[in-house]
């Protein structure tokens, strides 16, 4: 490597005159180019046999391609799909073989065709500057020039082109306008700030929509959550978009394993060591749905940031910045568990006035 | 090509005998289409199984737009709920669904073909996107952008941006519990622009997520407006290719000023058709016997579920990856009240913007450091450029982490490790690997290159020993012929920018010098270390010092930056 190094370039810049080894050569100091290699004949150019047999190859693609439709169409006919994956699996395999040799066919056919028996001697073209010569170019620049010159806007009228290109950059709001005001809705974006909780609303399982109570929920066990509402309500769309920001996962730990509770006030939101907490990751907004039994760690499937729910689901892995927020939760008279309020904070992925 | 003699040319066209030459002489008459066959039938066109990259690019495009028009002929892009009543799957008959999932159910079970043309239409968007990518890299590495082709790099880089757009609009449609996720992923990740992401987010779903407009509105970007810019811009990057003629591979007797290959009629007309219904072929093996995106698996979207092990398709894995690699305490910043998701938006918005504008810039800042203004028809061979292929396989190499690290809970749980280690393993890796890549790729170049120098100067190794007079042992080199020689001689190391002094020749501080240090600064990252190529000369210094074998190093040494000097007058 030594040997070969190249030199430093401090030196071969500061060079100014040409060393020996370069001083003798002039036109000679590059290899004249050899030209295009002379042209190699293939088998099929000078035995009568292979260019036969190529023939004969190329034929028997094509007939096998027609042949691959005609399976296609058999497969079509004789195989209908019976409605079971594995019945649909069988037609979509046999449709697609038959396609396959129908289409391959063509394809090698034409390949084979073009490399055994087309011509295959090279030619050489020319090639044009790109950039328009001599008189064309004047000519253009001329016409250019007259057209502009016609349009009479050239070097006066400063108003006219002003109202010209005016019009022309506004007349797009007229436009823009109706059709902007219109594709977001309501613009109500402080509809991310709340959920449909309210104070009392009992807890019920996804999806059935059965309520909860609190003495059906045992240590470790993990409920996926949603509001009680009617049966109608959960066909609508309003449903899903509202079930959207308010899913909950619900987790029952041994109330001495719960290190902090999120309450500022200081009164306790969970409710004999079941907590609550938005289901929707903080992150960009997957469902966090994996939790763990030993570490209390919520993970979400999507990019992995990880939740402690003994310690206020606290962010402890991954690209979330914020914990989880909590729902506060009690119990009614019979026993079910409900919602103290709405969360304190808005759930989901930050935006830009979250905290406004 | 013509037999007619001179003395006839002036008589009137013969009349046509056969029916085409009928059929064609009626065309002419009535729009002189002879005019287009004259420049285009016997066209040259360079003959290299690179230059087909593209070609599968743009039959998967051909395959996407026929199978995409049978799934339309099937598919309901509305979000109105309804109870599915088919039969199969049984898993979902009697569940609340969207029209959309419901008729992608329904093309798939009960309509013939249906789940070949889905699985053929999917596969060909990953081909697309593959062969896209895969053409991008043998363009950049050979040069191929450079002037006068800067243009048509761009009109690329467009495309492939909107085969990704394409691409996300695409598997978004059925509206199934993995392309939901995804859409509130991107959710996410509009909602964390400042100012107007919530507004953007309105706007995009008309309202909050996910509302019922999103599929209708995804469907006539997917279908209508993506397309027809794909359709438009494809139909200028061919055009371009054509007006500038292709680039070719060097070699002998190809040079800037010509085109050595084959005519477009036949050979050409029959490969491409060949290739076309090559690429139709494995696709259609692909339909047929690979699975892709069961979407009756994952069920209707549903906000709360998810699965573990969810990925995007490949092509969008490097933004899942860059999501999943950043770490999040600490990033969030809150300004006069206002909260700033640094978490969310370098890696979304910030990564792709960093990848993207390197490769929409790195044409003009090449011809920049190399003050380069000449038209390039003849391409590169990557070693020769060790700079740009350094950069190059640093990008890949980026590409590639970011990739690994949209997949690594797959990686974790097939390789039974941690999954915060690998994570860990990655956010080192995409500041390390990269710088690694680039320099390793540029030592290999380097040393390609010296490969290359000394068999001009010695030629082959001949396995023949020769033993002299007095002992000595010698091998005999063949030298190479004179093909072999022109393709390892036959192009410009270019040495660094050189600029004009500080100060003029009165001590006067000179305007703009500041810049050009700047410039100078970079041209010499890109043309420090180089290799020029061997001149007739130094082969004749070589072979006048009896066996090359025989230079000492300080000789030898002297030969190489005496060439090094020589080319840079060039």
């Amino acid at each position: 490597m030594s040997e070969n190094q190249n030199p430093p370039a401090g030196t071969s810049k500061d060079v100014t005159a040409a060393p020996e080894a370069g001083t003798a050569v002039g036109p000679a100091d590059r290899f004249p180019d050899p030209g295009v290699p002379e042209h190699k004949k293939r088998l099929t150019d000078t035995d009568p046999h292979a260019a036969k047999r190529a023939e004969r190859t190329v034929t028997i693609l094509f007939v096998a391609s027609i042949l691959g439709t005609i399976g296609s169409i058999v497969a079509y006919v004789m195989v209908p799909p019976d409605g079971t994956t594995s019945g649909v699996r069988l037609s979509t395999l046999l449709l697609g073989l038959g396609l396959t040799v129908s289409l391959l066919g063509i394809g090698i056919a034409g390949i084979h065709w073009a490399k055994a028996l087309m011509g295959d001697r090279e030619f050489v073209q020319e090639r044009h500057t790109l950039a328009t010569q001599g008189e064309d170019r004047e000519t253009a620049i001329k016409d250019l020039n007259e057209g502009l010159e016609d349009s009479g806007v050239v070097g006066r009228r400063g108003v006219l082109k002003g109202a010209f290109f005016g019009a022309l950059a506004l007349f797009p709001i007229a436009i823009a306008v109706p059709l902007i005001g219109s594709v977001g809705g309501d613009w109500n974006i402080s509809q991310f700030k709340h959920t449909m909780w309210k104070r009392g609303m009992r807890l019920a399982i996804d999806p059935s929509g059965r309520p909860i109570k609190a003495s059906d929920v045992t240590v470790g066990s993990v409920f996926h959550v949603v509001p009680e509402t009617t049966e109608a309500y959960r066909e609508t769309h309003d449903w899903i978009t509202e079930k959207s920001k308010a899913v909950v996962l619900m987790v029952r730990l041994n109330p001495e394993d719960l290190r902090t509770d999120q309450s500022p006030e200081g009164e306790t939101w969970s409710h004999e060591g079941i907590v609550a907490y938005s289901k929707i990751c903080t992150h960009v907004g997957c469902p966090v749905a994996l939790y763990e039994q030993q570490t209390h760690h919520l993970l979400c499937p999507c990019h992995q940031s990880t939740f402690d729910i003994a310690d206020s689901a606290k962010v402890v892995f991954g690209p979330a910045n914020r914990r989880l927020p909590q729902l506060p939760i009690t119990v009614d008279d019979e026993g079910y568990l409900v919602a103290q309020d709405d969360f304190a904070e808005p759930i989901g992925p930050s935006f830009w006035e979250r905290l406004k | 090509m013509s037999t007619a003699t001179p003395d006839t040319k002036r008589e009137a066209p013969a009349t046509p005998t056969t029916t085409v030459g009928k059929a064609a002489d009626y065309l002419d008459q009535r729009t002189s289409i002879g005019l287009a066959v004259k420049e285009f039938a016997r066209k040259v066109f360079p003959d290299h199984w690179s230059f087909m990259l593209g070609e599968i690019a743009l039959f998967s495009f051909v395959v996407l737009i026929a199978s995409g028009f049978f799934l339309t002929m099937f598919f309901e892009p509305s979000m109105a709920l309804e109870t599915y009543e088919g039969e199969h799957p049984a898993n979902m008959h009697g569940q609340l669904m969207s029209v959309a999932f419901a008729s992608t159910l329904d093309m798939s079970f009960e309509v013939r073909g249906g789940l070949l043309m889905r699985q053929i239409h999917h596969w060909s968007a990953l081909i697309f996107m593959a062969s896209i990518v895969v053409h991008m890299m043998r363009v950049f590495f050979t040069g191929a952008f450079r002037k006068p082709r800067e243009i048509n790099w761009i009109v690329g880089l467009i495309l492939m941006i909107l085969g990704l757009a394409a691409g996300f609009t695409g598997y978004s449609l059925p509206d199934d519990v993995l392309s939901g996720n995804g859409l509130r992923i991107t959710d996410g990740v509009v909602k964390s622009i400042p100012v107007v992401g919530s507004f953007m987010s309105y706007m995009i779903f008309g309202g909050e997520f996910p509302g019922h407009h999103i599929v209708p509105r995804l469907f006539t970007l997917h279908i209508f407006v993506i397309p027809g810019i794909l359709l438009a811009l494809i139909a200028l990057h061919l055009f371009l290719m054509v007006l500038q003629k292709h680039t070719q591979y060097p070699g002998g007797g190809r040079t800037d000023k010509n085109v050595v290959g084959y005519p477009a009629m036949p050979v050409y007309v029959a490969k491409m058709t060949g290739n076309f219904f090559i690429v139709a072929g494995v696709l259609a093996l692909m339909g047929a016997t690979m699975s892709i995106n069961n979407v009756w698996n994952y069920g209707p979207y549903d906000p709360s579920p998810v699965t573990a092990g969810a990925q995007p398709d490949w092509y969008m894995l490097f933004l899942e990856g860059s999501l999943r690699l950043m770490p999040g305490p600490g990033w969030e910043w809150v300004i006069g009240g206002f909260t700033l998701s640094m978490n969310v938006l370098i890696p979304a918005v910030v990564v792709p913007g960093i990848l993207f504008t390197f490769l929409f810039v790195y044409p003009f800042l090449e011809a920049r450091v190399t003050k380069d203004d000449e038209e390039h028809h003849v391409l590169d061979r990557p070693r020769n450029k060790p700079v740009r292929t350094g950069l190059g396989v640093a990008f890949l190499t980026a590409f590639i982490i970011l990739a690994l690290a949209g997949s690594n809970d797959l990686i974790a749980t097939h390789f039974a490790l941690s999954i915060n280690g690998i994570t860990w393993v990655f956010r080192v890796l995409i500041f390390v690997g990269p710088v690694f890549a680039y320099y390793i790729t540029k030592r290999i170049c380097l040393g390609l290159q010296r490969k290359d120098r000394e068999l001009v100067l010695h030629g082959h190794e001949s396995g023949r020993i020769v033993r002299f007079a007095n002992g000595e042992y010698i091998e005999v080199h063949t030298p190479l012929d004179e093909q072999e020689r022109w393709l390892r001689v036959n192009y410009e190391a270019p040495a660094p920018l050189e600029i004009a002094p500080k100060t003029d020749a009165r001590g006067v501080k000179r305007k703009g010098y500041a810049s050009d240090k700047r410039w100078q600064g970079l041209s010499r990252f890109f043309y420090e270390d180089r290799v020029a190529p061997v001149s007739p000369a130094e082969v004749e210094a070589a072979h006048s010092h009896g066996e090359h074998d025989q230079l000492n190093g300080s000789e030898r040494q002297a030969v190489e930056a005496g060439a090094g000097t020589t080319s840079r007058e060039h």
